[in-house]
């Protein structure tokens, strides 16, 4: 088979000392960087860029350690969401909702190690993807038009529509306040400033991640005081759980679902790890309806979806990277940056002319996520015993690490100011019992498909039709009908059946 | 007597010498307008690089970023914080200029704000289709558009208002049709825009000539025409002026560097110097090449004339598209 000896050259490049210990070295690194909040795969890779240019470390070896430091920070964003409630990165919003409640339950260490696992698992499935059909996704990407995207985020949002909960009215005015931030910016259509209340620093839009980590890390330091202040600071149990087998049993399909999930979302241009896991959280908890299904309290289901489409998300985007010239991701548009300034131009011609590059990455990326496994396991200890650290110790630590990561970002003290304003809100819209994971949701999903929607519109010249034109838009618009009729369909069957029994037994 | 003489003799020349090298960046820095890995961090690069390897510094360069707005942000910063630090160079393009011209970074900050010093390269813009597509010049693509202009859809990396754009409704209006008839489509860079015009999702891309690199021998995509004065030299040798084809549709991109607005003579005549320099250096000038631009040689008063001339000229077009009133 073709495909195998490539990989045997791949790994003819992947297994050089020196390129062994750059990939273990990029996992480290990203591994911490995603774990710290704030700093994220995109920062971590910029970071490291010039460094590694400097070391005057070889194409493949730099690309190795690069990459490396992006699926390693895909891994690291988990820890800091599951133990204190703050997302390390933006594709691990997700992975709070499900996460930290376990982890107040004392079964941090279970959470740790299934998401590893689980991360794991989606990385290594959307590898296999990729050797296997890397060409035929490139042309599945480049098929995905405006009027795809539109759909794609139409379904995202009926997703989210799950999460609405008990409280639908909160969930919508979050979302709600998400839009309103995405519309921020020069707008692309017309050219006009949009509420930047001239402002330049508003003139590219709102940065994602000052939202994110403003309304997740600075509101969580906001309760913390406050919860110093009624000094009711309770110890949190750490407890030494672990993930068991029954719970890798019971998770395995929404692993696999996720993977396909994630990896597709993240072969398409534009979209990235937030809105990948966001997509396989929500259709999560769709399957589980009904089957013993506690979202949102703990359930293992929860976190699972979310970490394994994180990562294959990560994978994903390298595809139109590689085959394409074309970045997947924002991590992936930097790498890109990175490849030009060692003067090889990725594309079409990268496979044949530069077999080395492309494939060396491709098996560094089996070693790594390995690697990855294997470090993260017995350190799970480790972080579960961050929870010990006294709060009046850790809270410092962490409002130090977000505001030099989001200094890192643009160097420029307007987004810290921006970052506690915001900070500020989140507070106040937990006091109000409002979720925030919608509110990001909105930012991310809204950007999106406003941009998509006028783009598509724009090339019918207004004419709305063009939402449905080709196969994908057929299957996609099918998906969302089924996705919003399904569940209360299911219900009224039941409903029926239970009935009906009712009726017999009355006979 | 002889004595005194001679110490006047050496003071004076201490004091030549001392007048002569009277600038001489103790931090030198480039400001780059944007995240690390874009435009202007390549642009940045070929003054840290290129200086370099022209052995033009003696304190190595660093590169800092400054993200927002096309170089919104680093305008209004320098403008505010550091309007006489000699020391850091800020990277530009004909996109700022752009910004600039529409009064886009600022209602007091127009050209008048800088001091332009010189130029790193240009790039050109370019006309991109299908390597499928029907046609295989610039003249008949413009027949078919001009047949009917909603049927065919041009898409680039920016927004309306945005170089990208410009080059498109230059392109239509060098072929006579109105450029608010045009069907544009914005994607988000480059790259955006490449894949929707492989998945045919818009027929006609107006790109830049240094992105096209190595994606023409791969044969999905061909070059009708580039938008430049004069045919350019190496890979892209044999593709037409749109000139050439008889469409005066012309769109250089600029890269280059600014000082702040109070920079003393002094230091505004150092980097002046140091670019008169390098553009003599083959080491600079294959840096240059290495980023994907084109030399373009041109420092000091000549060029703070040329970009102030450009953003008159882009004002004016700004202003016959209705992008400003």
């Amino acid at each position: 088979m073709d495909v195998f000896s490539h990989l045997a050259t791949g790994f003819s490049v992947a297994f050089l000392p020196l390129n062994l210990l750059l990939v273990l070295l990029g996992c480290f690194i990203g591994t911490l960087i995603g774990s710290l909040p704030g700093i994220g795969p995109i920062n971590g890779v910029a970071i490291l860029l010039p460094l590694a240019y400097a070391l005057g470390l070889p194409p493949e070896s730099a690309l190795i350690l690069l990459a490396g430091v992006y699926y390693g920070a895909e891994y690291g964003g988990r820890i800091s969401s599951i133990l204190l409630n703050v997302p390390g990165d933006a594709g691990a919003i997700m992975t709070t909702l499900d996460g930290y409640p376990l982890s107040r339950k004392g079964e941090g260490g279970r959470a740790l190690a299934l998401s590893a696992i689980s991360s794991f698992a989606g990385s290594m499935g959307a590898l296999l993807m990729m050797v296997i059909c890397a060409p035929i996704l490139s042309q599945f990407a480049v098929q995905f038009g405006p009027s795809e995207y539109v759909w794609l985020m139409v379904f995202a949002f009926t997703c989210l529509a799950t999460m609405v909960g008990s409280r639908p009215a909160k969930t919508i005015i979050g979302v709600l306040i998400g839009l309103v931030l995405a519309t921020i910016g020069i707008d692309s259509g017309s050219g006009v400033l949009r509420f930047t209340m001239g402002i330049p620093n508003f003139f590219d839009g709102v940065d994602f991640l000052v939202v994110v980590i403003g309304m997740f890390a600075i509101s969580e330091i906001f309760v913390l005081l406050e919860s110093w202040a009624r000094n009711d600071l309770g110890v949190r149990p750490l407890g030494k759980s672990f993930v068991t087998v029954a719970d890798l049993l019971a998770v395995k399909w929404v692993v696999f679902r996720s993977t396909v999930m994630g990896f597709l979302i993240g072969v398409l241009p534009g979209t990235g790890a937030s809105i990948a896991s966001a997509v396989a959280y929500g259709t999560e908890k769709r399957f589980a309806e009904g089957k013993n299904e506690h979202f949102g309290e703990g359930d293992i289901r929860g976190l699972a979806a979310p970490e394994a489409s994180n990562n294959a998300s990560a994978v994903g985007a390298m595809v139109p990277m590689l085959t394409l010239g074309i970045p997947g991701s924002g991590t992936t548009a930097i790498l890109l940056g990175a490849l030009m300034m060692f003067n090889i131009t990725p594309g079409p011609l990268l496979f044949e002319q530069r077999p080395d590059i492309a494939w060396g990455l491709i098996a560094s990326m089996f070693v790594g996520n390995i690697a990855l496994l294997v470090m993260n396991l017995p350190m799970i200890g480790l972080f579960v015993r961050l929870l010990s650290i006294r709060q009046a110790y850790l809270v410092p630590v962490i409002a130090m690490l977000t505001f030099v990561g989001i200094y890192s970002i643009h160097g420029d003290s307007f987004d810290l100011f921006f970052m506690v304003l915001l900070g500020v809100v989140g507070f106040l819209l937990r006091k109000l019992h409002f979720s925030l994971a919608p509110v990001i949701l909105g930012l991310v999903l809204g950007e999106v498909l406003e941009v998509n929607l006028r783009r598509a519109l724009s090339i019918s010249g207004g004419d709305w039709s063009v939402l449905l034109d080709g196969p994908i838009t057929y299957v996609m618009a099918i998906a969302t009908v089924v996705a919003i009729v399904a569940p209360s369909l299911m219900r009224s069957i039941k409903m029926r059946k239970l009935l009906a029994k009712a009726n017999e037994v009355e006979d | 007597m002889k004595f005194k003489l001679r110490i006047l003799a050496l003071a004076a020349g201490l004091a030549t010498a001392m007048h002569a090298a009277a600038f001489e960046p103790s931090k030198p820095e480039c400001v780059a307008p944007a995240k690390p890995g874009g435009g202007f961090d390549l642009t940045c690069r070929i003054v840290s690089n290129g200086f370099k390897s022209a052995d033009l510094l003696n304190t190595p360069m660093a590169v800092t970023f400054m993200p927002g707005g096309v170089g919104a942000v680093a305008y209004n910063y320098i403008n505010s914080n550091r309007r006489d630090d000699g020391d850091a160079l800020v990277a530009f393009s004909s996109g700022s200029l752009l910004n600039i011209a529409q009064g886009k970074f600022g209602k007091k900050l127009d050209e008048n704000a800088a001091r332009w010093v010189g130029a790193a390269g240009v790039d050109y813009g370019a006309v991109i289709v299908r390597a499928d597509a029907p046609w295989n010049t610039l003249a008949e693509l413009v027949a078919a558009v001009k047949a009917d202009p909603t049927k065919y859809v041009l898409g680039a990396g920016g927004g309306v208002g945005s170089q990208d754009w410009m080059k498109a409704a230059i392109l239509m209006k060098s072929s006579g049709v109105d450029p608010k008839m045009m069907r544009y489509v914005p994607y988000e860079g480059g790259g955006e825009a490449t894949a929707a015009l492989m998945g045919n999702h818009i027929q006609i891309y107006p790109g830049d000539v240094g992105e096209m690199v190595g994606q023409m021998d791969a044969g999905k995509l061909k070059m009708l025409a580039v938008m430049a004065p004069e045919r350019l030299e190496g890979e892209f040798a044999d593709i037409p002026t749109a000139k050439e084809q008889g469409f005066d549709a012309e769109w250089t991109i600029l890269r280059g560097f600014y000082l702040g607005p109070d920079v003393s003579d002094d230091a505004y005549n150092y980097w002046a110097g140091q670019f008169d320099k390098a553009y003599e250096n083959e080491a600079f000038l294959q840096t240059v090449h290495e980023k994907g631009l084109i030399p373009f040689k041109m420092s000091g008063e000549k060029f703070d004339r040329y970009v102030k001339d450009r953003v008159g000229y882009m004002r004016d077009l700004a202003k016959e598209s209705g992008l400003i009133k």
